[in-house]
């Protein structure tokens, strides 16, 4: 297969584009330091586990949509081979990924479009920030409304181009990009990141909404009424009104897209809000970015995704727009259209034979609204743009196993198996995260022998693991190791419960008692009273 | 009496290592439900730990002998009965890949014929000896958390629920969000405590809120987990292993 042994030249996804800190900002800046940069998974969900109001608007939201999508996906009896189906056309296609990738670029290219091939995210961002500028170069601005006029492009919400960051390298080339979901432009409006996969807003009330469109909306565009209250039909119609403007006088649209038709060159893209279809259909030139695992290789594949993916992610029947386009037509919707198929570390993560069946993902968010650990700390604290359970098994496969966050984040799950029940492709998530554990575990020993010093496995974790694994595997040491246990019951006397303890038990003893141990094991009983086991 | 359904029937009992040392009552209960129901039942000596511990926690290389040391342990017995669905669970989904991994194929067929005959002692009861009625007593009102390696892993269904129904004198009483995670995860609750208390806090809150007097599972360590926040906060719902129950009798104590 061609783009496995591409997997050399392409180690792992390039890093996306660097916060724009340069004079003249034309988009609310976002938050300081990269996604990469994140401190690891504990510290950064220490910090978001103390937002009570983010807590209190995960829980919520959360508990909301899981009771939905159980309620919506037990209307179907079919739904496990909606499942097996959705899972083996995935496979299909990830096993012939290079020759579907022909297809559709080949299907593409004769219904009229121009297909762009990037490796990373600074290859595709190049060519975008190319296109951009080639369409806005004889761009007449005809505007007399509110607000910072000029070099501008509407987006679909899309995660690929979170995943590259390129409205910041947008940005950096003078282009202001515009998100135009409802949650995603209340995220770009808040100097904030998106939290969720499919609503990035989650972790906000609608108070907050008020404010941020209150203080922010004025600055970049049309301003929010100044008696604007926190109603949510209110909030949508201020946000409505602010991008109308924007949606009217944009050359350009960008979207990512949900699906790739492979045997018609048809883009899919799948919303609630409408917002998508008009910046697919307005400007003059439309950009698509769309990774390489995205391709369906026929239209037909579509019946089964269309069910899977509303009923998992939005807990609806059918999304309210649907929108597909065969390259653009004459006096119809945009004139030029271009599609940018992204690598990005896709082809890395395909050479692994076990870890691909994450490519799979169809980034309904199932797995995100079902994780008990998801739902206390939100999507911030994962350090990626692909949160919960699914971007704790992808985002290291991306970008490998080398910074901190990357590192934790495999561990960032209770192995509760709530994720595979819900996913519609049936990704073995909890699978992939031990599995992944192993490769941080063995990076990590590979990395230390590279280094003088202390052996990697004399460590505290790694030391307790090796050493009561070297104890469970022979059960003399393991006898004779549980004695000293009952001993320190004895020692311990009367007391019911043991209160706090010195670190490490003190991570578990912070907030739980733990009952003393007895002052007998059951292999010691078991000995006096029935003289011996067997063997 | 009819015969037992049991009888004839030669089990090993796995004990599991946070059972033998912390709670040995748990296999001492097993041992009572499988004699009384007529299995003959041995506890192999040479056994230690599934291994789930450190494999979970990315020690894959690590675990590959204490995997050698369990086939070594159970090889040989058509029933292993164990009380914790995530341990049984371990031995029949993570054993075969861990001797994938080792790339050692005497160790992979050791496990093939070793890992099918695991189960857990719900499973055992229902499944295999087909009975739901043990014989047990226990005049209390309990609430049962279906832990997650017990539905998900070891998949034992409604095995516990139907033998806790059949139990003369217990009051079940329904926990809400009971298939949500109690939060210990293994090394989890101490890579990240503080989420993991916050999410058996959850736990917590709903088996108080049901009224009950036990809180019932088949997983020790969940139990520790979610009673050792109820200990905290001064509550009364005392934990209890489902075989424990199982294991009482009208005649017993308890």
């Amino acid at each position: 297969m061609t783009l496995v042994h591409r997997q050399s030249t392409i180690p792992v996804a390039g890093p996306p584009a660097p916060r724009y800190e340069g004079p003249n900002r034309r988009t609310p800046a976002p938050p300081a330091g990269e996604l990469v940069d994140s401190p690891g998974f504990p510290t950064a969900a220490r910090r978001e586990l103390d937002l009570p109001v983010q807590r209190g608007n995960l829980h919520q939201a959360m508990t909301t949509i899981r009771t939905k999508r159980q309620q919506c996906v037990s209307e179907l009896d079919h739904w496990e081979e909606l499942r097996l189906a959705g899972e083996a056309i995935k496979n299909r296609t990830l096993r012939h990924l290079d020759s579907y990738l022909v297809q559709l670029e080949e299907n593409l290219t004769a219904a009229g479009a121009t297909v762009h091939w990037a490796r990373d995210a600074a290859e595709a961002n190049r060519i975008i920030t190319g296109l951009v500028k080639e369409a806005l170069a004889d761009e007449e601005v005809h505007y007399d409304g509110t607000g910072v006029v000029g070099d501008e492009v509407v987006k679909v919400k899309s995660m690929v181009t979170q995943e590259i960051d390129m409205n910041e390298a947008l940005e950096a080339a003078g282009v202001a990009a515009w998100e135009t979901d409802l949650a995603e432009i209340i995220v770009q409006l808040g100097h904030d990141r998106p939290s969720h996969f499919l609503v990035p807003a989650i972790h906000r009330n609608r108070a907050e909404v008020r404010e941020i469109f209150l203080a922010e909306m004025g600055t970049y565009g049309k301003p929010a009424p100044p008696d604007l209250d926190s109603e949510p039909r209110n909030l949508a119609g201020a946000a409505r009104l602010h991008l109308r403007e924007k949606f009217l006088r944009a050359k350009v649209g960008i979207s990512g897209a949900n699906f790739a038709v492979a045997d018609t060159g048809t883009l899919v893209v799948v919303e609630s809000e409408g917002n998508g279809r008009m910046c697919l259909t307005l400007p003059q030139t439309l950009i698509s970015v769309v990774g390489v695992e995205k391709v369906l290789p026929t239209f037909d594949d579509l019946e089964v995704f269309l069910q899977l993916l509303p009923r998992s992610s939005t807990a609806e029947r059918m999304n309210p727009y649907t929108s597909m386009w065969t390259g653009p037509t004459g006096g119809d919707g945009p004139e030029k259209m271009h599609v940018v198929l992204l690598d990005n570390g896709r082809s890395r993560v395909l050479a692994d034979r076990i870890g691909r069946e994450a490519l799979r993902c169809i980034r309904c968010s199932a797995c995100l609204n079902v994780c008990p650990v998801y739902e206390k700390v939100g999507g911030h604290a994962y350090g990626s743009v692909y949160p919960g359970p699914i971007g704790s098994i992808l985002t290291p496969q991306l970008r490998g196993t080398t910074s901190a966050v990357d590192r934790s984040l495999p561990f960032a799950s209770s192995l509760c198996g709530a994720c595979f029940e819900v996913c519609p492709v049936r990704i073995p998530i909890p699978e992939l995260l031990v599995y992944m554990r192993n490769q941080v575990v063995e990076s990590k020993k590979a990395e230390a022998k590279s280094k003088p010093g202390m052996p990697f496995l004399a460590h505290g974790e790694p030391a307790a693991m090796t050493g009561a694994a070297w104890m469970m595997a022979d059960s003399r040491r393991w006898s004779a190791a549980t004695k000293g246990v009952g001993l320190s019951g004895r020692i311990l006397g009367k007391a019911d419960h043991l209160g706090p303890m010195p670190w490490p038990l003190s991570k578990w003893t912070n907030a739980r008692d733990v009952p003393i141990p007895p002052q007998e094991s059951f292999r010691s009983w078991y000995k006096r009273e029935r003289g011996g086991g067997s063997r | 009496m009819a015969t037992k359904p049991g009888e004839g029937m030669r089990v090993a009992l796995f004990a599991t290592c946070a059972n033998d040392v912390m709670f040995p009552d748990t296999p001492k209960a097993v041992l009572s439900i499988l004699e009384r129901l007529g299995c003959s039942v041995e506890f192999p000596e040479k056994q230690t730990c599934c291994g789930q511990p450190f494999a979970n926690t990315g020690y894959f290389d690590e675990t590959v002998p204490v995997v050698r040391n369990f086939v070594d342990a159970f090889g040989g017995y058509d029933y292993i009965v164990g009380p914790s669905g995530s341990c049984v669970g371990a031995v029949r989904e993570q054993h075969e890949m861990l001797a994938e991994h080792a790339g050692d194929a005497g160790l992979a067929r050791d496990v093939s014929l070793v890992a099918p005959h695991v189960y857990d002692i719900s499973e055992f009861l229902v499944n295999v000896l087909n009975v739901t009625d043990v014989g047990a007593y226990f005049p209390h009102k309990v609430t049962y958390h279906p832990t997650c390696h017990s539905i998900r892993v070891a998949k034992v269904g409604d095995a516990p629920m139907r033998l806790l129904q059949s139990v003369k004198g217990i009051t079940v009483l329904d926990l809400p969000d009971s298939d949500r995670c109690c939060g210990f995860g293994g090394t989890f609750a101490m890579k990240n405590p503080d989420i993991s208390t916050a999410m058996a806090a959850d736990k917590a809150r709903h088996v108080a809120g049901t009224g009950a007097e036990y809180l019932v599972a088949g997983d020790n360590l969940c139990l520790l987990n979610v009673s050792g926040v109820i200990a905290r906060q001064g509550g009364g719902v005392k934990p209890i292993h489902l075989a424990e129950i199982l294991a009482s009798t009208e005649g017993s104590a308890a």
